[in-house]
C-alpha cells in the first residue's frame, strides 16, 4: 500500500476528486493547508501599508491506495492539477505498513 | 425655557391673566400686560388658564395655512423625532460591527463588548447627570455659560407632552428631546472604542469611557446646544460635527498617545498593516452608520418642518457620497489600489464633514464638503500612521479631522451663501476649544488611570487576543482564522 500527499491549487480540487473518482479510488481526506514553494508569497495593500503573504492557501489532499493503482493514481492528480504555471503545488509518495478499518476490523488493501 | 414656564405658572397663581405665547415668547413683555390687567381679570379665568391645552404659536398657524387643518405637525413632529432616536440608536450597532470588521477575529468579543456596556452605560448617566448638565436653562440667568453640575432627569422638569414644551423650534415632548439626546451622548465613548481597540484593559476603558460620556461630554455640549458661551458668540453646529464628532475624535487621539501602538504594527520604523478580520462586517458597519445618520442630522432639525427634514436628508446622503467616491479615486491613485476600508471610512468622513451645516450650506457644498473630507480622510489615515499613531479604525480622522473640517466649512462664505449668522471667527474658536477640551480632559483621564490601575494588557495577553484575556471567550469558538 502506498499514501500519496498531494499539494494543489484549491481551485484543482473537485477536478482532481473526479479524476481519481474515476479510477475507482472511494476515499480521500482533503485539508486546507497554508505553505510555499519556489513560487513564494506576494505582495498585497491594507489601508496604504503594503505587506508580503508568505504563504498562500492551498489544499492538501491524502489517499491511501494499493500498489497496483499507485501509477494510474499518481498520473491522474498531475494532469488534473497541472496549470502549467508555478505554484501547482507537489506530490509525495510513501509506503503504509497496514490500514484498518474500523468498523468491520477488515486489514490490509481491503480497508483502503 | 423652564425658566419661562415657571415663571408662567407663578404668574397664574396670583391671579393675573398672563397671555405668554409659546417657545422664544419674551417673557418680559408678558409680565407687562400681565400688570395692566391685573384688576379686570378674576382667578376662574386664571384658573382655565393653567389648566387648559397650550395655544399653538403663530408659526404653527402660518403651517396649518399652508398645509390645512389636518396638519397635525406636533404629532408627526414628535414621532419623527422618535425615530430619529432609533436611527441614531442602530448607529450604535453600526459602530459595533465597524469596529470588530476592522479588527482581528481574537478581539472582537471585546470590542462588542465595550460597545454594548457604552449604549447602556450611557443611556443611564445620561438621565443620572448628563442631560441636566448640558442642557442647564437660560445663560446668565440659571448658569454661568461655561459649567452647570448635572442632575437627574425628573418627571416635573421633562414631562411637557404638548407645544408648550419647545413650541415650533423644537416640536416634541420633553421625553423625546431626552431620549433623541441620550442617543447621541455615548458616541463620543464609541468613538474612543474603535481607536483604542486591541489593546486597551476593559476596566480602565470603562471607568474612562463613563466620565467622558457622563461628565465630559455634557459641559464643552452644553457651550453650544445648552445655549452657553460659544452659542453667545454665533458659533454654530448643526448636529455636532465637532460637538459630537469632532470631541470623540479628540479624545480617542488623547488616549492612543497615552495607550502606544498595538504590538507588532510599526517595527523597525516601518508599518506593519494589522488585517481587519471582516470586510463584510465593517461594510454592514458603515451601511447602518448611514441609515442611522438620516436620524442624526434628519433628526436635529427638531421638528418634521417639510422644508427642513428634506433638505437635510438630501445635503446628508450627497456628502457621504461625494465622501465615498473622493476616498475611493484618492485611494485608488495614491495607493495604487481601490481599497475598501478607505472607501467606508470616505463615506464616513463625507457624514461627519456634513454634520455641522446639514441644514444651512447650499446643496452644491454640501457635496464638495463630503469630496474634501473624503480626500482628508485617506491623507489623514496615513499621515497617523506615518507618526506612529496608531488607530485600528481611522476613528481620529474620520471624527477628529473631519469633525473639524466640517465644522470650519461651514463658517466659510463660498460654503455657507455668504451667511451673515455663520461667520469663520465663532467656527474657528468653537472648533478648536471643544477639540481641546476634550483632548486635555481625556488626556488627563487616560494618565491618572495609568497611574492607579494601568490601561494596558500585558504583552501576552494581547498576543493571544483580548477575548480570551479579558473575557474568557471567543467570538468564533472552533473557527479561529489564522492570522
Amino acid at each position: 500500500m502506498k499514501k500519496i500527499e498531494a499539494i494543489i491549487k484549491p481551485f484543482k480540487l473537485e477536478e482532481v476528486k473526479d479524476a481519481l473518482a474515476e479510477l475507482g479510488i472511494e476515499g480521500m481526506t482533503v485539508s486546507e493547508v497554508k505553505g510555499f514553494g519556489r513560487q513564494k508569497g506576494h505582495t498585497e495593500i491594507y489601508r496604504g501599508s503594503e505587506y508580503t503573504v508568505d504563504f498562500l492557501p492551498k489544499i492538501k489532499l491524502e489517499v491511501v491506495i494499493a500498489d497496483s493503482v499507485l501509477d494510474n493514481a499518481v498520473a491522474a492528480i498531475i494532469k488534473a492539477a497541472k496549470t502549467g504555471k508555478i505554484g501547482d503545488g507537489k506530490v509525495f509518495v510513501s509506503p503504509i505498513d497496514d490500514a484498518i478499518r474500523i468498523r468491520t476490523e477488515e486489514k490490509g488493501e481491503k480497508a483502503v | 425655557m423652564l425658566n419661562h414656564l415657571k415663571k408662567l405658572t407663578l404668574c397664574l397663581t396670583v391671579g393675573v391673566f398672563a397671555y405668554a405665547g409659546i417657545g422664544g415668547t419674551d417673557m418680559a413683555f408678558a409680565q407687562e400686560d400681565a400688570e395692566a390687567t391685573t384688576e379686570v381679570v378674576t382667578e376662574e379665568v386664571a384658573a382655565e388658564e393653567a389648566t387648559g391645552p397650550a395655544e399653538p404659536d403663530e408659526d404653527y398657524l402660518d403651517l396649518v395655512a399652508t398645509y390645512g387643518e389636518t396638519f397635525d405637525f406636533f404629532t408627526i413632529s414628535n414621532l419623527w423625532i422618535l425615530i430619529a432616536a432609533a436611527l441614531v440608536f442602530t448607529m450604535h450597532l453600526g459602530f459595533a460591527t465597524l469596529e470588530s470588521g476592522l479588527t482581528q477575529s481574537k478581539n472582537t468579543v471585546n470590542i462588542l463588548f465595550k460597545n454594548v456596556f457604552i449604549i447602556c452605560m450611557g443611556i443611564l448617566t445620561y438621565l443620572l447627570w448628563g442631560f441636566n448638565c448640558m442642557y442647564p436653562g437660560e445663560m446668565g440667568v440659571d448658569w454661568n455659560g461655561f459649567f452647570s453640575a448635572g442632575s437627574p432627569v425628573t418627571m416635573a422638569d421633562y414631562g411637557g407632552t404638548d407645544f408648550s414644551y419647545g413650541g415650533t423650534a423644537l416640536a416634541m415632548t420633553g421625553w423625546t428631546d431626552f431620549i433623541f439626546q441620550a442617543m447621541f451622548a455615548a458616541t463620543a465613548a464609541t468613538i474612543v472604542s474603535g481607536a483604542v481597540a486591541e489593546r486597551i484593559k476593559l476596566p480602565a476603558f470603562m471607568i474612562g469611557g463613563t466620565i467622558l460620556v457622563m461628565f465630559i461630554y455634557p459641559v464643552s455640549g452644553s457651550w453650544k446646544w445648552g445655549g452657553g458661551w460659544l452659542d453667545n458668540m454665533g458659533f454654530y453646529d448643526f448636529a455636532g460635527s465637532t460637538l459630537v464628532h469632532g470631541f470623540g475624535g479628540f479624545a480617542a487621539l488623547a488616549a492612543v498617545l497615552i495607550l502606544g501602538p498595538r504590538a507588532g504594527k510599526y517595527v523597525d520604523g516601518k508599518i506593519k498593516p494589522i488585517l481587519g478580520h471582516s470586510m463584510p462586517l465593517a461594510t454592514i458597519g458603515v451601511f447602518l452608520l448611514f441609515l442611522g445618520w438620516f436620524g442624526f442630522n434628519g433628526g436635529s432639525v427638531l421638528s418634521a418642518a417639510p422644508e427642513g427634514v428634506s433638505f437635510v436628508f438630501v445635503t446628508t446622503a450627497s456628502a457621504a457620497a461625494a465622501g465615498g467616491l473622493a476616498s475611493i479615486f484618492v485611494s485608488w491613485i495614491f495607493l495604487k489600489k481601490p481599497d475598501l476600508s478607505m472607501a467606508l471610512n470616505g463615506i464616513l468622513a463625507g457624514l461627519v464633514g456634513i454634520t455641522a451645516g446639514a441644514d444651512s450650506v447650499t446643496l452644491w457644498s454640501a457635496v464638495i464638503i463630503g469630496l474634501i473630507a473624503g480626500g482628508i480622510v485617506v491623507f489623514s489615515i496615513l499621515a497617523f500612521d506615518k507618526a506612529k499613531i496608531d488607530d485600528p479604525v481611522g476613528a481620529i480622522s474620520v471624527h477628529g479631522i473631519c469633525g473639524i473640517w466640517g465644522t470650519i466649512a461651514v463658517g466659510l462664505p463660498f460654503f455657507n451663501g455668504g451667511s451673515e449668522d455663520i461667520t469663520l471667527v465663532p467656527q474657528l474658536v468653537g472648533t478648536l476649544s471643544i477639540c481641546a477640551f476634550a483632548f486635555i480632559c481625556s488626556l488627563i483621564i487616560f494618565i491618572a488611570l495609568k497611574a492607579i490601575m494601568g490601561i494596558r494588557v500585558s504583552a501576552e495577553e494581547e498576543e493571544q487576543g483580548l477575548d480570551i484575556g479579558e473575557h474568557g471567550q471567543e467570538a468564533y469558538p472552533n473557527f479561529v482564522p489564522n492570522q
